[in-house]
């Protein structure tokens, strides 16, 4: 039994922001994540686009939170030592009713604080970008790509430096009430804490019910991607997302990604299963017809992964709209805070939710501040973006710098031990894979797995076949092809 | 910078070939630069025998193969660098590498480009489903059981007919796992003839053609995999669903030559063999770059890969001591029965030989090179397989030095 003050429900980027802005008050805080890292669900399964906020209903949790979280971004990411580009954006189109549909965002954008959104014409595009497809185009300058993934861990460990811990493998399973407090039995133990907060992401309505609050309805939109080449990243500088549809949604769109690949996607439809994040043939023959519109050099050449996401949407179930983030503490729960129904533009919202949040517990409990607190979080210095002056003086000082580990992202063995002795302990391929980048480039770790593998196991000494690929059961190994003699 | 007269990237079976006919023609002032600790390339995990019989008269196996060019590299002297990885060629051939040592930075009179290929991946080909731990491309699966003593899994199914894959499926029917078939999507085998005797139906793993796999499932680890039928386009046939229990998947789908370096120095590519456009000096687009091996066309046999790199230190000895070679100014097209030829570019001067692969299997045929509906060469063949490459030679007095050749394949 491990007692907290605080516990944090996921992982995700809303839960690592909670836990990350929560640390800047006196309280002992837990993260409970039922799988192996953070960001394991839909918190790595989007865009990785930093949103401006100008298709969202004006007055909207959601509306404010964006054009917050947009606002404050270039800040954010460096603090936390992240890659981030405001690149802006442009919404193309190609009819009148294009056109039409652009302008009602446009007016509601500008409704909603977003600024700087005008429209150019053909020959502007093309000047921002020749391989953008579109007649005409919303040029949306305070948008920006982030990785998902490197925000998430940067948030997660600048909250574990300051005090947070985190538990993975710990999924839960019960929450009830011990006299002041909360009993919260997961996976890996049970765990008593004054405070829980629901950061549960697409389970939120699960997490939710065990607190006694509604165990809202949910609707699963889900998008499949393609992730091209680098080679083709050099063509795409600006994302390019096709006119929105009379609801606001957006189909297929291309955007570059901070690392300098291309995402193409997400298409949308409707998914039952939780964590279905199965491609299928269907969507992703789709996405190589509609993402040419989009970005010309959309090339099967240039494939190297695909994936899945899905947007658990709270929706009304009498009506069937679509409702907006729920951020809520009922009384009659005490010492809860809800979050529910949080999906898009999550990454964008999630430290001005956290604050939210953050407000009402420090608030009720009179929270002194943190002296210790330290917003600055440091990356792993990544050697190809060195300059030939700084690869001599990193390798210089760290001779590891300068053996190169994954040949397509030339990501160094210094890199990857800083990652396999990252803060959170984490310790899964996937794992050194989102801290480094190495192998995520187009042989997708033909060269460099069995290498990070064989550390894996020597820097931390486990067997072999308690290494894992990303889930608890995803073993790599059997065991021993033959015993030593 | 040091300066050096060839600068050869990559100590496999093209580099340390070129290396030793180099030295052999007086060139001395070479340098190997091995990305791997030790030299040899991929090699060093193919512990099955069936190299040489080509170039040695003997068969070897991988590393015994390898090793014969590793003594000749130490015995002639011939500096290697291991554990250097280069990170740039450029235009001019200045070399940057990185070490634990620092940057290594050379001037190169000229660079032979002898990196090799890499294993087409899943995302490559886009296999749906979900994405669970046990799918391994056969390269990594074998550099697992034979270099870590790692065994991957149990369970097996082989998706491609590539040489490797039927490679890894004796090799882990051998440690005990149970292979369940091999699904090949082509209406033919991609890999050799020998392969299919030695490691399948040996040891009765059936091989499906005209099939592929057509779903991943399983959250954590492979849990099984979808295989349907194709139609004559590729596409999956509705309703030829069938589901295998499986904890591994082995890929062995292709090998794409590893020229991201040779882009860097702005070497032409050819979209077809995805490796550069060479001319009959095996000399690229930039003057001086030479490529051979695997890096410049996926071979079927060592032996081939080792000897096309000997050839070409012929043509970097003369390109050290004149400072150029003579322009290549014909093209040599096909009629899209084969996929592509090396060389691209002749100059119609000199003898060469023609290598290339058909696209489909065929009987009875005879592939000819003509000159303005003149054959210069033809070869007669009883079976031609995209799995085994085809190789003519070509005499220059055969050759009109005014036109391009044409290659054709009859029947």
């Amino acid at each position: 039994m491990k007692r907290l003050e605080a516990v944090i429900i996921g992982a995700g980027v809303v839960g690592c922001a909670v836990a990350r802005e929560l640390s800047r008050y006196q309280i002992k805080i837990g993260v409970l994540e039922k799988e192996l890292d953070v960001a394991c669900g839909n918190s790595s399964r989007n865009t990785g686009m930093l949103h401006a906020g100008f298709t969202y209903k004006p007055g909207s949790l959601k509306a404010e939170c964006a054009v917050e979280g947009n606002r404050e971004f270039d800040q954010v990411a460096e603090e936390l030592d992240i890659p981030f580009k405001r690149t802006g954006k442009v919404v193309v189109g190609f009819t009148d009713h294009d056109m039409e549909n652009i302008l009602k965002f446009k007016a509601n954008g500008e409704k909603n604080g977003v600024q700087g959104l005008r429209m150019i014409d053909k020959s502007e595009l093309n000047r921002l970008d020749a391989n953008a497809g579109g007649e005409f185009a919303m040029y949306v300058p305070s948008s920006g790509i982030l990785d998902p993934m490197q925000y998430t861990i940067a948030l997660a460990e600048n909250a574990c430096r300051n005090g947070v811990r985190f538990f993975f493998g710990a999924g839960v399973e019960s929450i009830e009430r011990a006299e002041d407090e909360y009993l919260i039995k997961t996976a890996a133990g049970d765990f008593l804490a004054k405070w829980v907060i629901n950061c549960a992401g697409m389970y939120a309505s699960e997490i939710s019910e065990m607190l006694g609050y509604p165990n809202y309805p949910v609707k699963g939109f889900k998008g499949e991607y393609f992730v091209l080449d680098k080679k083709a990243g050099r063509k795409l500088t600006i994302p390019v997302y096709p006119a929105p549809n009379d609801k606001g949604g957006f189909s297929v769109h291309a955007t570059p990604t901070v690392d300098g690949n291309v995402l193409v996607g997400p298409d949308s439809y409707v998914t039952e299963g939780r964590e279905d994040y199965a491609v299928t043939k269907e969507h992703l023959d789709g996405l190589i017809r509609d993402g040419q519109k989009m970005f010309k050099e959309m090339k099967r050449e240039y494939f190297i992964r695909n994936f899945a996401g899905i947007r658990w949407k709270r929706y009304d179930p009498e009506t069937g709209e679509i409702l907006d983030f729920l951020l809520e503490a009922d009384p009659e729960k005490p010492h809860t805070v809800n979050l529910v129904g949080i999906e898009s533009p999550g990454v964008t919202c999630a430290l001005p939710l956290a604050r939210r949040a953050v407000k009402i517990v420090a608030e009720q409990e009179g929270l002194a501040e943190n002296p210790d607190f330290n917003p600055r979080r440091e990356g792993i210095h990544k050697f190809p973006e060195m300059s030939t002056e700084e690869k001599k003086a990193a390798i210089e000082k760290d001779p590891d710098y300068g053996e190169i580990v994954c040949r397509c992202e030339t990501v160094t063995k210094a890199e990857i031990l800083k990652a396999i002795h990252n803060p959170l302990g984490v310790c899964t391929v996937t794992g050194i894979k989102n801290r480094t980048r190495a192998t995520m480039g187009r042989c997708q770790g033909g060269y460099c797995q069995t290498r990070i593998t064989k550390m894996i196991e020597e820097e931390l000494g486990i067997r072999p076949e308690d290494i894992r690929y990303s889930k608890a059961g995803g073993y790599m190994f059997t065991g021993k092809v033959r015993e030593e003699a | 910078m040091r300066e050096i007269d060839v600068a050869i990237i990559g100590g496999g079976p093209a580099g340390l070939a070129a290396a030793v006919r180099l030295y052999d023609m007086g060139i001395r002032n070479i340098l190997i630069l091995e990305r791997e600790h030790q030299l040899g390339g991929i090699l060093r995990q193919c512990i099955h025998d069936g190299f040489g019989l080509a170039r040695f008269g003997e068969t070897l196996s991988g590393p015994e193969y390898a090793q014969r060019f590793i003594d000749e590299v130490q015995k002639k002297e011939i500096e290697y660098m291991t554990d250097v990885t280069v990170l740039s060629i450029s235009e001019d051939k200045k070399i940057v590498a990185a070490s634990t040592a620092g940057l290594v930075e050379l001037q190169a009179k000229a660079v032979v480009l002898t990196m090799g290929c890499r294993e087409r991946t899943r995302g490559a080909i886009s296999i749906p489903g979900q994405r669970p731990a046990g799918v391994y491309t056969a390269g990594v699966a074998q550099s697992y059981i034979n270099l870590q003593n790692k065994m991957v899994g149990r369970e097996v199914v082989i998706l491609g007919s590539g040489d490797i894959g039927m490679i890894m499926a004796r090799r882990m029917t051998l440690e005990g796992a149970h292979v369940q078939a091999v699904f090949e999507v082509q209406p033919y085998a991609s890999g050799l003839p020998r392969n299919i005797e030695q490691c399948l139906h040996d040891y009765d793993i059936p091989l499906y053609l005209s099939h592929t796999v057509t779903e991943i499932k399983g959250r954590d680890r492979l849990e099984a995999v979808v295989v349907s039928q194709v139609d004559e386009n590729m596409q999956p046939i509705p309703g030829t669903e069938k589901e295998y229990r499986c904890d591994t998947l082995i890929l062995s789908v292709g090998l794409i030559p590893e020229n991201e370096l040779s882009l860097g120095a702005g070497v032409e590519l050819d979209a077809r063999s995805r490796g550069a456009v060479v001319d009959e000096y095996h000399q690229t687009s930039v003057p001086g770059i030479f490529a051979a091996g695997n890096v410049l066309q996926v071979h079927d046999l060592v032996d081939f890969v080792s000897m096309e790199a000997e050839n070409l230190a012929d043509s970097v000895a003369a390109y050290i001591r004149e400072g150029g070679l003579k322009p290549c100014t014909h093209a040599v097209v096909t009629d899209g029965n084969v996929t592509h030829t090396i060389p691209q570019r002749i100059s119609g001067e000199c003898d060469f030989k023609l290598s290339m692969r058909v696209r489909r299997p065929m009987r009875d045929c005879t592939i000819r090179l003509s000159q303005n509906g003149v054959t210069v060469s033809e070869k007669k063949m009883r079976k031609a397989l995209p799995a085994e490459m085809i190789q003519i030679p070509v005499k220059a007095e055969k050759l009109d030095q005014n036109s391009d050749l044409e290659v054709s394949v009859v029947w």
